[in-house]
């Protein structure tokens, strides 16, 4: 039997993947995919995983997406916005975050299109991208993987910090960034090739490595061995439908495709 | 002792060119009533220092604006502040954006009354293009690293929404975050409250909720009594954010003249009548407050 799934689905089982591993911290997923995905790794391969309830107090129980609908949630501690700073300067965070420009240093744009004085576009502003991206480890979902997402100069804003030297001040040396996985509704990259160039390391199922490079602003390395991400099981579908009972995650990539192209 | 003023006293103090600071977090515990009175009056130049939300893009619209010093301005579920989103694409602000965490930062420095805090935050990324006059400052220690020096934000006034406060200046707020209202609050010359409620003595009300005081009473200047004072933003635990109300406002800041509009249909006239051209107090107080 065939397990039908959306591709949304397939996306939050290759963002859960992100959070595998990285140990107890706060992970936020800023958005419904994100933090769907989160949720899934925290009920599935990682219950050390440190989350909330999107607002001021930490769950162990991920809080499901929407309407309550009686559901009521269970604090375990407090997270009011004061402590969250605490926690991303202190290092013991991982976000998964949706830039709306990403460049081939890794910086993202959330800011604004055009220039700063009168831009073009007025968008979110930097929020917490710059504390965020010098402080704690940061992966990236894009639901729209096109060249206008990644684009081939540099960033209108940078609001996160990637691998460029341009931003940095004379004779300051430049501090890590780490940046985990970026998710999109194509594959999965890195930026762990030579000199942190962008790598593909899954491709979502009936997606061509030619394919993304086409959507990509910048050149792409394929990893040496480029995976095919894997489609959610029963159990995984079970939870991501517990976590999102009115289907949010439906309306997140356009058209909300099946996770298996038609052949 | 008895600090209990209205809100024509705080605006009446206020002088062009201030740099005043809002509590609250975007569309959170705003406090309206005072933004309100702010635009009623003549005041001008001014540098707004918030985390923000309506506040901002309201004075922004009625031209009362030189410079904002922000760490973001959203309605949350309308992600960008309309009236905000118009003025920076015209450039008519001086807009000085930053780190959310920045702006606590500053503000941390100028209640503690140093020039400046250390940090890694901005550093790499564009807010040293949008601050140019941000520095950085070396660590004197073994480790030698170079930190953003972020300076502090001195604010003339602040200006914070409150659950509850008696006429000493103590003051008591419900929900569950306190967000950087006493960052604000110390970072202040001068703080005005306006509170839901208003009694003679809190330790004699309510002595079991001392937990949910913020900040000390010698920081505050003057009480208004303003029930309500926050809509459209939330109010915890009493309203929530006016989603219909911020539609309307959204709307019309697509339109030719959509801030004028707004002023005459809810802004002109005294705030005693607020409510009711808001659609009652009933109404408001039955506002859900949201869920994530």
């Amino acid at each position: 039997m065939t397990t039908q799934f959306s591709l949304a689905e397939l996306v939050i089982v290759s963002a859960a993947e992100a959070f595998r591993g990285g140990g107890e911290v706060l992970a936020t997923g800023i958005g419904p995919l994100p933090r769907i995905a989160v949720g899934l790794a925290k009920l599935t391969f990682a219950p050390e995983l440190c989350m909330t309830d999107g607002e001021a107090y930490l769950v162990e129980e991920p809080v499901p997406l929407g309407p309550r609908n009686g559901y009521q949630p269970k604090y375990s501690g407090w997270m009011p916005y004061g402590r969250v700073f605490d926690s991303v300067w202190s290092g013991k965070r991982h976000a998964m975050v949706t830039p709306v420009q990403v460049d081939r240093w890794g910086q993202g744009n959330i800011a604004a299109l055009g220039d700063l004085k009168k831009p073009k576009v007025q968008m979110l502003g930097v929020r917490g991208f710059p504390g965020n991206s010098v402080s704690h480890k940061n992966s990236m979902f894009l639901p729209a993987h096109t060249k206008r997402a990644f684009i081939e100069g540099e960033v209108d804003v940078v609001a996160s910090v990637g691998f460029s030297d341009k931003r940095w001040p004379e004779g300051v040396k430049k501090l890590p960034v780490d940046i985990g996985v970026v998710v999109t509704n194509l594959c999965v990259m890195d930026f762990n090739g030579p000199d942190h160039a962008a790598r593909v390391i899954a491709l979502h199922p009936g997606v061509t490595f030619e394919e993304v490079q086409a959507e990509t602003g910048f050149p792409l390395l394929r990893a040496e061995s480029v995976k095919t991400s894997a489609a959610p099981t029963e159990e995984q579908l079970a939870i991501i439908r517990k976590l999102d009972p009115t289907s949010i995650r439906a309306t997140v990539i356009k058209g909300n495709p099946p996770g298996l192209r038609a052949a | 002792m008895n600090k209990q003023m209205q809100l024509a006293d705080v605006v009446a103090s206020l002088k062009d060119g201030m740099t005043i600071g809002f509590g609250g977090w975007g569309p959170r515990r705003k406090p309206m009533a005072l933004v309100r009175e702010i635009l009623r009056s003549g005041l001008k130049d001014l540098t707004l220092v918030a985390l923000g939300g309506p506040e901002i893009g309201m004075l922004c619209a009625a031209g009362k604006v030189k410079r904002v010093i922000y760490g973001f301005v959203s309605l949350d579920f309308i992600p960008i502040e309309p009236f905000f989103r118009k003025t920076r694409e015209a450039g008519g602000v001086q807009a000085s954006e930053l780190d959310e965490g920045l702006l606590v930062l500053g503000l941390q420095a100028a209640g503690h009354r140093l020039p400046f805090l250390p940090t890694r935050v901005g550093l790499g990324s564009d807010v040293t293009t949008i601050n140019p006059e941000f520095k950085t400052v070396k660590s004197p220690y073994a480790d030698g690293e170079t930190f953003l020096a972020m300076p502090a934000i001195k604010l003339d006034v602040a200006l914070i929404h409150v659950t509850r406060a008696d006429r000493l200046g103590n003051t008591q707020t419900d929900g569950p975050d306190p967000f950087f209202d006493a960052l604000f609050a110390r970072a202040a010359d001068k703080c005005y409250v306006t509170t839901e409620e208003l009694v003679d003595r809190i330790d004699l009300v309510h002595p079991d909720k001392a937990k949910s005081n913020l900040f000390e009473r010698y920081l505050v200047t003057g009480v208004v009594e303003a029930p309500l004072g926050a809509h459209p933003t939330t109010a915890h635990d009493l309203y929530g954010w006016d989603v219909e109300h911020f539609k309307e406002y959204q709307a019309l800041a697509g339109e030719e003249g959509g801030w004028k509009k707004y002023f005459d249909k809810y802004v002109a006239g005294p705030e005693s009548g607020y409510a009711d051209r808001v659609g009652g107090a009933s109404r408001i107080r039955n506002l859900p407050i949201p869920t994530f």
